[in-house]
């Protein structure tokens, strides 16, 4: 088994704190959604993990089985076994889907143990078909002129190739109509068991109808203020925010932008 | 401020030279007349590089003899590396100045195809070059260069297609300079008959690690009535060649030219890639990729030129700057009046991979007519951070991140190269280039 533990994390974009003071910890064999209303920091806190560079970790600690995760590099982070699905990917002119993702499967390879091109081939055709993808998909450059269901079904294929310890998946469900969500969740799903993590972090409780999560956690000005299991989405589903935010006594509410 | 001037030839040198040739005698008179013009004549004006103090002049030795080569396993590997072996039919290759490999298949020489070096062209296609050499697309006294190379031509290659000949496999030729006193006045002259269509690839290679001496090459197309020619060039010269290349068509009505330029020279060099839409409905298509490094002062001129009516030009540059590399890419859109319905389309974008390097992208839109559409897009900067962190999230280290970014950007060219050999060096020189 292994362990995301994230301690008391602060975090600031520009010189301004967003989140202030997360605790959260994710073990294998879980799902986790965090959900709350725009602009509370739950994208910051994907990015964070990850090492966007633009989100200084200003104190606290991220540790995966042990090992400092702030510490690393971005590559490191991913070698590691963490992977972030993410809000808007990054289009790459020129480089292919296929020779981006055969770089990335190699990269954690040695050197002369490259996977075989037969058995990429094999493995993105078995993954692309399930996601129920274009073949062009895989020539096509990286996420360059995708739509935004194609990109997000491509994070999910990368996902599904890579097969990481702990995913964060920001946001995936966002921008999609019901049959697109119904296939990014079947992906999800499918990686769902004994040696994965997730940590989905969402607006709607409708991705929650497809994935059932193990624990729930609501986010509110840059902490997590409630936890609780799959319960605890449908109320939300049904009474909003403002219940919490009456029990826990949180007046202003939050009008950031999303960072 | 010009320097002045010792020519390190004379008009007799140059009229021993052609006769020792067996050239006709308008050529020769051609050459004496060009040579006769040059110290009146200015350098050309390379927007934003001053070359006033450049050496386009001196060389150590006009011509220089090298071995043909029996077979093509004879070759050095770079030039082997190039050629489909066995597939190739039509391959032209010149040794520094020495026509050294020609084949051309008898299904294009029955159409009445000519593929040949420029100086039997000359020789024997005398009419046809004639009618084209420095008549369509270049002048003789347009400046000092193109005087000179006119005196001076010592290589290249004739391809004449045709009315209504479609060459399906791409004509190959390579420039092999393994000299290091080799200069290079190469002529390289498309002419495309109506309806016509053909794919011509060069490439220019030195194994030699320097050089020493000139490189000063022109190209013209001439496209007729819907007549298409793609040409594809890769240019890897040595260091210490002063390297001016002009590569320039002239097309006609619905006539099509698509360029894929992969400017890899380690001389300093200035490039000039100009098309003329002459006819209605013509369409211009330059793709243009650069890798400069070290001290090299390299300026890039793309012109696409409107004339005809409803004309489409689109021009794409993509450079990679690296070490303390000088560059300047002028892209101009130009719409003559009367050309109704033009389309002028640019994109320049520069990547700067070290601080000391400089990159300067030029878009200018010269607009003469108001029914018109035109546009520019153009970029200076740094391989972008979101995108390194999006490729090292998936584990992929930063260096090689970088690399596939690098690659990417420079693959509008590389892809659209329609020979696999001259694709793959393209790859490896700039890989060696970034590295």
């Amino acid at each position: 088994m292994s362990t995301l533990v994230i301690k008391d994390l602060h975090v600031e974009i520009d010189g301004k704190e967003i989140l202030k003071g997360v605790n959260l910890t994710i073990n294998t064999n879980e799902i986790h959604a965090i959900m709350g209303p725009n602009g509370t920091g739950k994208s910051t806190l994907a990015s964070a993990i990850m090492g966007h560079p633009k989100y200084e970790v200003t104190s606290g600690t991220v540790e995966l089985d042990g090992e400092d995760v702030l510490e690393m590099e971005v590559d490191e982070r991913a070698q590691a076994g963490l992977f972030l699905a993410m809000q808007y990917p990054s289009e790459i002119a020129g480089v292919t889907n296929a020779d981006f993702l055969r770089s990335a499967i190699n990269a954690r390879r040695e050197e002369g143990d490259e996977i075989s091109l037969m058995k990429f081939i094999r493995e993105l055709d078995k993954n692309m078909e399930f996601l129920e993808m274009d073949e062009d998909m895989a020539q096509r450059y990286l996420n360059e002129g995708f739509s935004g269901g194609e990109k997000k079904r491509n994070e999910i294929l990368q996902l599904m190739m890579i097969k990481p310890t702990f995913a964060i998946l920001d946001e995936i469900d966002s921008g999609l109509d019901i049959d697109a969500l119904k296939v990014v969740s079947k992906g999800i799903n499918a990686m769902r068991g004994e040696g994965f993590g997730c940590l989905m972090i969402t607006h709607y409780q409708r991705l929650l109808n497809y994935i059932t999560p193990d624990h729930v956690h609501v986010m509110m000005q840059g902490r997590i203020v409630k936890s609780g299991g799959a319960e605890l989405a449908q109320r939300l589903e049904a009474e909003g925010y403002d219940w919490i935010k009456k029990e826990l006594g949180i007046e202003e509410e939050t009008e950031e932008q999303e960072a | 401020m010009t320097v002045e001037l010792n020519l390190p030839v004379t008009v007799q040198d140059v009229r021993s030279f052609s006769e020792a040739n067996g050239e006709p005698a308008w050529f020769t008179e051609l050459r004496a007349a060009a040579l006769d013009k040059v110290t009146g004549l200015d350098l050309p004006k390379p927007d934003r590089t001053n070359i006033t103090k450049w050496d386009f002049v001196n060389f150590p030795t006009h011509t220089v003899h090298s071995e043909a080569f029996s077979s093509l396993d004879a070759l050095p590997e770079e030039a082997k590396g190039l050629i489909d072996l066995e597939a190739q039919e039509n391959l032209y290759i010149q040794r520094n100045n020495t026509p050294a490999y020609l084949k051309i298949s008898q299904e294009l020489t029955d159409q009445g195809v000519i593929f040949t070096d420029i100086l039997t062209a000359v020789r024997e296609h005398g009419e046809l070059v004639q009618k084209y050499f420095m008549t369509e697309a270049v002048k003789v006294d347009e400046h000092k260069l193109t005087a000179l190379h006119t005196a001076l031509v010592n290589g290249g290659v004739f391809v004449y297609v045709p009315k209504n000949v479609v060459i399906e496999q791409p004509l190959q030729v390579i420039f092999l300079n393994d000299h290091a006193e080799a200069s290079l006045y190469n002529h390289v002259l498309v002419v495309a008959e109506a309806n016509a269509a053909v794919t011509y690839v060069e490439t220019y290679i030195s194994t030699v690690e320097e050089a020493k001496g000139q490189a000063n090459i022109i190209a013209e197309v001439v496209v007729q009535d819907n007549a298409q020619v793609t040409y594809g060039a890769v240019d890897v010269l040595a260091k210490g060649y002063t390297t001016y290349v002009n590569r320039r068509a002239r097309l006609a009505r619905d006539g099509k030219v698509d360029w894929a330029l992969g400017l890899m020279n380690d001389s300093d060099t200035i490039s000039e890639n100009i098309t003329h839409l002459v006819g209605d409905g013509s369409h211009a298509d330059t793709k243009t990729v650069v890798v400069g490094r070290g001290d090299q002062k390299l300026n890039f001129t793309t012109e696409v030129r409107h004339w005809g009516k409803n004309s489409i030009g689109h021009i794409l540059k993509h450079g990679v700057m690296k070490d303390a590399a000088q560059s300047i890419f002028n892209g101009i859109g130009y719409i003559e009046h009367g050309a109704t319905k033009a389309d002028a389309q640019q994109e320049s974008r520069v990547l700067m991979l070290s601080e000391k390097a400089r990159g300067d992208a030029n878009p200018i839109l010269l607009i003469d007519e108001d029914d018109v559409t035109a546009g520019h897009a153009a970029s200076v900067g740094r391989v972008d951070p979101l995108q390194l962190y999006y490729l090292m999230s998936r584990g992929i280290s930063k260096t090689e991140a970088e690399r596939l970014v690098i690659h990417g950007f420079l693959a509008p060219v590389v892809t659209q190269l329609p020979i696999e050999g001259v694709q793959k060096q393209l790859t490896e020189v700039i890989e060696r280039k970034v590295r």
